[in-house]
């Protein structure tokens, strides 16, 4: 398989000119998945970021085919076009569908389910922002603990956000899924050679990236990439696969950098006090001490 | 520079030259994103080693490495400041734009 870097990377753009805003995480991870994937890609993209910002009539950001589907059909439509191109006998193609974490943990998650139960031959992406952004930073149920949106305000009572992430690495693996993993934009490397073996995956395939957004997180523009790579390096997100029906651990930091550093970045965690910050570490150790048991290392 | 490029655009005079099914074809951009930018960035390319660091990581693609230095689509730009900030060696200014 391929070893991508950013060298031997395509210098060809196939989702281009979209209107996201500047310094986008999610917009970054469509833009390196494309580039893998190549020229015959079909891509699905439900409500959210991704489509609102590529689809803007008469303006099309991908160079490739794509299209926007029902807010809760990405899996669906998805299945529905790489039948279609193998009932037309359309050889060689990728079907890929981008969904955000709201269009995938929460209102998708049926359609997803379906997807991979069925095995179609589809790379499921979830652009993992971890609130609906695009309709003004709502709480997803992979919005982390202690966060503020305008669903879960941060108050006299209330932390922000009272619930963890939801495991949905796991959720999808529990399927018995063909290839899944998760992944960082704060490690493009790592992120990259997943979406080679994703490629290269008869049947469903789901790669969960970590894409930070500076408007709804409240962060300078320039440091997307760091802020992205500090969330693994504190032990906040993590990188693994899902392989042969195997869990794997593929970044075990020996120490976790600051969680603080991480968090008062940006505006959304800036209310959190000591008491706060220590619920998220004790959420942190309790998911490492099991992934550091029960998953492989490699 | 190999970057897709704005097309020529003219609004449909009546509701027949409306497309029926897909809105427009792929790889098509009537407007640029040039005006959203604050800061420019330059790159000192005596100074830069190509390690493509900034071509990589950003998000809109507009650092162009086909040839033998790096060129920045101004085009499409946001002047988000990825590229400066992940630049080890230091080589890229993020400067003002005068309007
Ligand atoms: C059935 C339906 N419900 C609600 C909406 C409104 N809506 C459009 S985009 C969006 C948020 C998407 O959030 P997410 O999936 O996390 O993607 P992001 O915008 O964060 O990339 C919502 C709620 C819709 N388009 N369709
Ligand atoms: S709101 Fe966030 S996810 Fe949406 S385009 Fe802007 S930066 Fe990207
Ligand atoms: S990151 Fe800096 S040194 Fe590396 S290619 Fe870009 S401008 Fe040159
Ligand atoms: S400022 Fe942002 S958009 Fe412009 S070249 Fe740098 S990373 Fe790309
Ligand atoms: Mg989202």
């Amino acid at each position: 398989m391929i070893k991508h870097n950013a060298r031997n990377l395509t210098n060809e753009e196939f989702f281009y000119g979209h209107k996201a805003c500047g310094g986008c995480g999610e917009s970054l991870a469509v833009r390196l998945t494309m580039k893998i994937l190549g020229e015959r890609t079909f891509a699905a993209l439900p409500a959210g970021c991704m489509s609102a910002v590529s689809f803007i009539y008469p303006n099309m950001a991908f160079t490739t085919n794509a299209i926007i589907t029902p807010f809760a059909s990405t899996g669906a439509v998805a299945s529905g076009m790489a039948a279609g191109l193998k009932a037309l006998g359309i050889e060689n193609t990728q079907t890929v569908g981008f969904a955000g974490d709201g269009g995938t943990a929460d209102i998708g998650l049926q359609a997803l389910s379906g997807a991979i139960d069925r095995n179609d031959d589809i790379i499921y992406i979830c652009n993992d922002n971890e609130a609906y952004m695009n309709t003004g930073i709502q709480k997803s149920g992979l919005t982390p603990y202690g966060t503020k949106t305008t669903t879960s305000p941060a108050g006299k009572n209330l932390p922000g956000s009272i619930t963890m992430k939801k495991n949905m690495f796991e959720i999808v693996a529990a399927h018995g899924i063909q290839y899944a993993a998760t992944a960082s934009v704060g490690y493009p490397e790592d992120l990259m050679a997943k979406i080679e073996k994703a490629k290269n995956t008869k049947g469903t395939s789901y790669v969960h990236i970590f894409a930070p957004c500076p408007t709804g997180w409240g962060h300078g523009s320039e440091v997307t990439i760091e802020l992205a790579k500090q969330a693994v390096d504190s032990g906040l997100w993590y990188l693994a696969e899902f392989e042969n029906g195997e869990f794997i651990l593929n970044k075990n930091p020996k120490e976790f950098a600051s969680v603080e550093n991480y968090l008062m970045a940006q505006s959304r965690f800036k209310h959190l006090k000591e008491e706060d910050i220590e619920v998220i570490k004790n959420h942190r150790d309790a998911k490492w001490a099991k992934m550091r048991k029960d998953w492989q290392q490699k | 520079m190999n970057r897709p490029k704005l097309k020529q655009w003219q609004e449909p005079v009546n509701i027949d030259a409306y497309p029926v099914g897909s809105t427009c074809p792929s790889d098509h951009l009537t407007s640029i994103n040039a005006g959203w930018r604050t800061y420019r960035p330059v790159i000192d390319t005596d100074k830069c080693v190509m390690c493509l660091r900034c071509f990589l990581l950003c998000p809109d693609g507009v650092i162009d490495k086909s040839g033998e230095k790096l060129v920045i689509d101004y085009d499409y730009c946001k002047g988000c400041g990825i590229c400066a900030h992940e630049c080890k060696p230091g080589c890229i200014e993020m400067v003002k734009e005068e309007k």
